[in-house]
């Protein structure tokens, strides 16, 4: 028992340490890239090549004077920020960064949390992310706030629908809920489920820049429609805080698309298999960072490059053309696995 | 041998109920008599579980399961309603929703 | 532990519903909500349901409250005020209802020894926790209420399509709303006749100059 909760504290570590720094990292390489697409050099003067921009922004946050609105209500003012990382900081709990090792005699799946119901368990904690948009929109006694959580609810169910239902195409081969299942499905199959469930991988992707409110989808916070959205009103550390919970957030679904379509931290596909001890949960773990890496710079690369989405149109694409996808997707994946194809 | 007996949930699932029941009949607020009514049905909800447990049987599991989607139908609607009602009156006080009233 | 767990979620699912049920305004209500059906969730685990846990995290705390949000931030609802109440009449009542609970209470417990639903229950197994077993069963023996609910949904939908439709307008989409000239509009109340009286038509200017006179 002892030797168990150490085991899950130790992971847990590992996972927390690669997830924390993920929003000052992509903090310079959205800017720098950002400035790259657009033909300008970006933040170069802190450090060589900007990369201590992230430390100067953390200290600009941890100094800047906190304001809060008069007639903003406060206790949800105040609670918004901070309960948006919560389920940011829980999901990533249930993605496998390694392939089982043996420590003293016993097998240790490098898994936080093993959960028989696991990518489920992801879909609705991921879903509970939206209350901090609602109360930081409602809470700030402000037009465009209350705008910006008005269309990002709306937009979060609309596409989480689309997304559970590509995810569930994914886990009828694999017979199982858990995220190691599935990617030892893929190892099984040297193949990354992204080419057998290409209309799937599609509807994921487009669904995770809907559910992560990046663009092209990024009404709720959009800087020239509603000043800033649902977060007009957060200045400073709060402001850091809902920074972090959606880089945390876009990190967390890229680790469970890695998971799903890309063989996690397998790379089976290419005949190279890890060994089951600590060199192969290293390399799965880079592996898997990797992955999650090239996701980010995909987020990053699409934002700068594609217009907004208007409201009506978000929603005609997330329920007449996503959702009917997904459901085709799924019959078709039914169909196959029936047919023992897959 | 559990370390919590059954009947613990089912007097939890009644307190809960009777709190939802409280709720459903003194607010006025409509949406708040629906969060009540919501509240009933998970009540109903940790009752089916609890026994389901006890039962040894996944019955109750599979009809929490339809009562979940029944919720959310009827929740589905009556927002809908809600709306309709609004446009009209301009108010969710339900005793002002009174025209059929002799 | 069970119990700590069992004690601990049972008085944070007390303590938020009696906060749905009491708080004036509407979003706090249903934040408390929220809270209720998560300490829920953990429960329905706890009795070995992880998968109606993960699906009422899901669909109910996930999507229905969601909704329920959308349509107060929608309508601005605004915060009850008081009702008047006959504190007196209120006091009878409460004491009433309490020694009625009780009693019930003392019927249902304290008489059978705290073992109102029967023997002991087993242990939990891992067949009975898998979701290999729910899903046997949800698409085996009920496959048909299976297919039922989801008609229920369909039917669901389209009534609060229709329900929550502006009146009078042909569809909502921005397309195809018709193009009118001002006083050209169709009169949808049939007691009256001729033009708009508020609204000026094209003919008509709203002024008359001198040359128009001549």
């Amino acid at each position: 028992m002892n030797q168990e909760l150490v085991a899950t504290l130790l992971k847990y570590a590992v996972m927390f340490g690669v997830f924390i720094n993920v929003a000052p990292i992509m903090n310079w390489v959205e800017r720098r890239a950002c400035a790259f697409i657009q033909d300008r050099p970006g933040p170069n003067r802190v450090g060589p090549l900007g990369l201590f921009q992230p430390l100067a922004d953390a200290l600009k946050f941890m100094f800047k004077e906190d304001v809060t609105p008069s007639m903003a209500d406060k206790p949800l003012y105040l609670m918004a920020p901070a309960l948006a990382l919560l389920p940011a900081f829980t999901t990533f709990v249930l993605i496998p960064f390694g392939p089982d090792i043996q420590v003293n005699g016993r097998t240790v799946p490098l898994v936080v949390a093993n959960a028989d119901t696991g990518v489920l368990l992801f879909l609705a904690i991921a879903s509970l992310g939206v209350y901090s948009l609602v109360m930081a929109g409602y809470a700030s006694n402000n037009k465009f706030s209350l705008l910006g959580s008005i269309r990002a609810s709306a937009q979060l169910i609309s596409y989480e629908l689309a997304m559970t239902i590509s995810v569930l195409a994914v886990l009828i081969p694999v017979n199982s809920f858990r995220p190691a299942d599935i990617v030892a499905y893929q190892q099984a199959h040297h193949v990354w489920n992204f080419i057998p469930q290409f209309l799937g991988f599609l509807v994921f992707l487009i669904a995770a820049f809907a559910e992560t409110n990046r663009l092209p989808f990024d009404l709720p916070e959009a800087e020239s429609e509603l000043v800033a959205g649902f977060h007009t009103e957060y200045g400073a550390m709060r402001f850091a805080l809902f920074f972090q919970a959606e880089y945390t957030n876009m990190a967390a679904l890229a680790a469970l698309g890695a998971t799903l379509y890309f063989g996690g931290w397998s790379m089976d596909m290419f005949g190279i298999h890890y060994p089951h001890n600590w060199i192969g949960a290293v390399l799965g773990l880079a592996t898997l960072i990797a992955k999650i890496a090239i996701a980010m710079a995909v987020y990053v690369w699409v934002r700068w490059t594609f217009p907004r989405f208007r409201y009506d149109q978000l929603m005609k694409l997330g329920w007449k053309v996503l959702l009917p996808l997904s459901i085709l997707n799924l019959i078709l994946v039914a169909a196959l696995t029936v047919a023992g194809v897959y | 041998m559990s370390a919590v007996p059954i009947s613990w949930y089912l007097l939890l699932s009644a307190i809960l109920f009777g709190i939802g029941a409280i709720g459903a009949l003194t607010r006025r607020n409509g949406i708040a008599i629906f969060l009540s009514v919501e509240l009933m049905l998970n009540a109903a909800n940790l009752t089916l579980v609890a026994y389901a447990r006890q039962l040894g049987s996944h019955t109750g599991q599979v009809i929490v399961f339809f009562v979940m989607a029944v919720a959310a139908a009827e929740a589905a609607v009556g927002l809908a309603l809600f709306i309709a009602v609004f446009r009209q009156r301009h108010t969710i006080d339900v005793n002002r929703m009174n025209l059929m009233r002799w | 532990m069970e119990t700590l767990i069992f004690f601990l979620f049972a008085a944070l699912a007390v303590g938020s519903a009696i906060v749905v049920v009491t708080h004036k305004s509407p979003i706090y209500s249903t934040l408390s909500l929220v809270l209720t059906l998560l300490s829920m969730a953990v429960l329905f685990v706890l009795l070995g349901a992880p998968f109606l846990g993960a699906v009422q995290v899901l669909v109910y705390a996930g999507a229905i409250v969601v909704l329920f949000l959308f349509v107060i931030m929608l309508l601005n609802v605004q915060k009850e005020e008081a009702a008047h109440v006959d504190r007196g009449a209120q006091l009878w009542t409460a004491i009433v209802g309490v020694i009625a609970f009780l009693g019930m209470f003392w019927l249902a417990f304290w008489r059978t020894g705290l073992r109102i639903g029967g023997p002991a229950p087993q242990p939990l197994t891992q067949e009975f926790v898998a979701l290999r077993t729910v899903a046997v069963e949800l698409f085996g023996t009920y496959l048909l209420p299976f297919e039922m609910v989801g008609l229920l949904l369909l039917v669901a939908v389209i009534g609060a399509t229709v329900a929550a439709r502006r009146p009078g307008a042909p569809d909502n989409s921005v397309d195809d709303l018709p193009v009118y000239a001002s006083g050209d509009e169709p009169r949808t109340d049939p007691l009256r006749s001729g033009p708009d009286p508020r609204r000026p038509s094209v003919a008509e200017p709203a002024y008359k100059t001198k040359e128009a006179n001549v």
